[in-house]
C-alpha cells in the first residue's frame, strides 16, 4: 500500500532521512519507534508534503501512484491522513466548517458530490458517538483552547470523519492521560483497524501499542529503519532500551 | 477655474497614508460631498456601505464621507467593507450624546497600489456614551490599508467607554497598513482602549488545513474569512454578514 524507497530528505541542508525504506501492506499496523533526533517526524512530514522539508532523493509509490509528486491536499485526497503531533488551532473557523470543506475538498478531488450541511452533520454525530466522543467539541474553533489531550482526541475524530485508506500518526500518544490514551487508541482501531487499510504508527512507548496491537515494529534511527520485527520488538525495546536492542547484528 | 478649498495632501494629518495624488482629476464639489445622519433619541440606525469593482472606477476615487450625530440612548451601527477603486475611502465625523453607542465594523481588502481606507473622528461629547470600532485589512500585491481613528472625549463626558482595534493581514512582500489611534481625553473617568496588530498568513495553519484535503486556495480563504470575520460579529443580520464577506472573498479570489 505505502512503498518508501531509499528515501532522503533534508531541512535547511541538513540530511534527516538517509535511505530510509520500509514497506507497508494493506491491513497492516506498522510501528515506527526510535530515539529522539532520529527522524521519526520528518518522516511523517515528508509523507505529507511539508513545505520546506526536501526529498533529495528515493521513492515513496502510494497506492500505485507516485506521493511526491502531488501536492499536500492531493494527498489528503489520495487517502493520506497525517495525524499531527501538535495540532494547530484555527481561531475563527469552526471544526464544523473545516472538517466539512475538507471532507467536500477530498471528495471533489475524488469526483464525488459534495455532501450539504445535513448530510456532513448526520456523518459527524455518527463519527463521534462512535468514538465516544461529545459532539459539541465539533461545534468549536478548531483546536482553540484545547488541552493536549482534547487535541488529540479532535484529531481522531477529524480522523473518523474524514475516513482515510492510510494513516500516519505522528506521535499521536504524547501528552495523553491513561484515559484519554485508551479512548485515542480505541479510535485508531475502530477507524483504521481494516483489511483495505494500513496505518504508520509512530511512537516513543510502549503504552499505546497496548491499546493499538501493530502487526510490526520498526526501529528508525539515524534516518534509515535499522530493524524490523513484530510486537515483541517494541516490548524488548521498552525493558532492554534502543542501544542494546540495536547494538545487535540485524 | 479658482478653487477655494484645496484638496488635502499627505501633510494633513487625516491624509498622511492616502493616495492623494488621485484626487487631482476629481470634481470639488463631488470631493466635498457629505452624507448626514441623525440618529433620534432612543433610536437605532444602521448603515452599510460598499465599495467594489461594482460600484466604483477600479482608476478612481470613491469617497464615502458621513456626518452622523447620535441621539441620547440611541445607537448608529456602521458597517462597511472598501474592495474597489484607486482610492477607496470612508470618512466619519461622528457625535454622541448621553448614553449612545456607536459600533463599527470595517473592512479592506486590495491589491496592485490601491488604498483603501478608514478614517473616524468620533467625539463623545456626553456621559455615559460607548464606542467600538473594529476595522480588518487584506492587502497584496503594492496594496495598502489604512485605519485612522480619533476619538475625543470632552471634559463633561464621564464614563466614556470607548475602543478600536485594528489588525491587518499581509499576504505578499510589498503590502502594507498603518493604524493610526489618535486619543484627546479631557475627562478623568473614562475607558479608552485601542489595539493594533499586523501579520501575515500562518504557514502552519495552512499546511495542517492542506494536510486535511483543503487547496492552497481554499485555506487561504478560510482563514481570510475568519480574519475579517471580526469586523462582523457585530452585524446582526446573518445574510447581511453573508454579503459583506462574499464582496471581500470575491475581491481575494478575483486577484490571487
Amino acid at each position: 500500500m505505502l512503498k518508501i524507497e531509499n528515501l532522503t530528505a533534508e531541512i535547511d541542508g541538513k540530511t534527516i532521512l538517509n535511505g530510509l525504506s520500509l514497506e507497508v501492506a494493506a491491513g497492516e499496523i506498522h510501528a515506527i519507534m526510535g530515539p529522539n533526533g532520529a527522524g521519526k517526524s520528518t518522516l511523517s512530514y515528508v509523507l505529507g508534503g511539508r513545505p520546506g522539508y526536501e526529498v533529495t532523493g528515493g521513492s515513496v509509490i502510494f497506492r500505485g501512484q507516485d506521493l511526491l509528486d502531488m501536492e499536500p491536499h492531493e494527498r489528503a485526497a489520495s487517502g493520506l491522513f497525517l495525524g499531527f503531533q501538535y495540532p494547530v488551532e484555527i481561531p475563527g473557523v469552526s471544526n464544523v466548517q473545516f472538517l466539512r470543506e475538507a471532507l467536500n475538498a477530498q471528495r471533489k478531488g475524488r469526483g464525488e458530490e459534495p455532501l450539504s450541511g445535513g448530510e456532513f452533520l448526520k456523518v459527524a454525530k455518527e463519527k463521534a458517538a462512535l468514538l465516544k466522543l461529545d459532539m459539541d467539541m465539533l461545534k468549536r474553533n478548531v483546536n482553540v483552547g484545547f488541552s493536549g489531550g482534547e487535541k488529540k482526541r479532535a484529531e481522531m475524530v477529524q480522523m473518523g470523519i474524514l475516513d482515510p485508506a492510510f494513516a500516519v500518526l505522528d506521535e499521536t500518544d504524547s501528552g495523553l492521560d491513561i484515559d484519554a490514551l485508551r479512548v485515542v487508541g480505541d479510535g485508531i482501531n475502530t477507524i483504521m483497524r481494516n483489511s483495505g487499510k494500513g496505518v504508520l504508527l509512530i511512537t516513543h512507548y510502549q503504552r499505546l501499542l497496548d491499546v493499538v496491537k501493530p502487526d510490526k515494529v520498526s526501529i528508525l534511527s539515524k534516518g534509515r529503519i535499522v530493524k524490523t520485527g513484530g510486537p515483541e520488538l517494541a516490548l524488548r525495546l521498552e525493558s532492554e532500551g534502543y542501544d542494546a536492542v540495536m547494538a545487535e547484528p540485524a | 477655474m479658482t478653487q477655494d478649498v484645496a484638496f488635502p495632501t499627505r501633510k494633513d494629518e487625516a491624509w498622511r497614508y492616502s493616495d492623494t495624488d488621485a484626487l487631482a482629476g476629481m470634481d470639488l464639489g463631488a470631493f466635498d460631498r457629505w452624507q448626514d445622519i441623525e440618529v433620534p433619541a432612543g433610536e437605532t440606525v444602521r448603515e452599510t456601505l460598499v465599495i467594489s469593482d461594482e460600484n466604483s472606477d477600479p482608476d478612481g476615487v470613491e469617497l464615502r464621507r458621513l456626518r452622523v450625530k447620535i441621539g441620547k440612548g440611541a445607537r448608529f451601527e456602521l458597517f462597511g467593507v472598501i474592495a474597489g477603486a484607486q482610492l477607496g475611502r470612508v470618512e466619519v465625523v461622528l457625535t454622541l450624546a448621553e448614553g449612545a453607542h456607536f459600533e463599527m465594523g470595517g473592512i479592506t481588502v486590495g491589491g496592485r497600489s490601491t488604498v483603501r481606507e478608514f478614517v473616524t473622528r468620533v467625539a463623545h461629547e456626553e456621559p455615559n456614551a460607548t464606542s467600538n470600532q473594529i476595522v480588518r485589512s487584506v492587502h497584496w500585491g503594492k496594496g495598502t490599508g489604512n485605519f485612522l481613528g480619533r476619538i475625543d472625549v470632552v471634559r463633561d463626558a464621564q464614563k466614556t467607554d470607548a475602543a478600536q482595534s485594528f489588525k491587518g493581514l499581509l499576504l505578499e512582500k510589498g503590502a502594507s497598513v498603518n493604524a493610526v489611534p489618535q486619543l484627546e481625553i479631557f475627562a478623568d473617568d473614562v475607558k479608552c482602549e485601542h489595539g493594533a496588530s499586523v501579520g501575515q498568513m500562518d504557514e502552519n495553519a495552512r499546511f495542517y488545513m492542506a494536510a486535511r484535503g483543503l487547496s492552497p486556495e481554499a485555506s487561504r480563504r478560510l482563514l481570510v474569512q475568519a480574519f475579517i470575520g471580526d469586523a462582523l460579529v457585530e452585524l446582526d443580520d446573518e445574510a447581511e454578514q453573508e454579503r459583506l464577506l462574499r464582496i471581500a472573498l470575491d475581491k481575494l479570489d478575483k486577484h490571487l
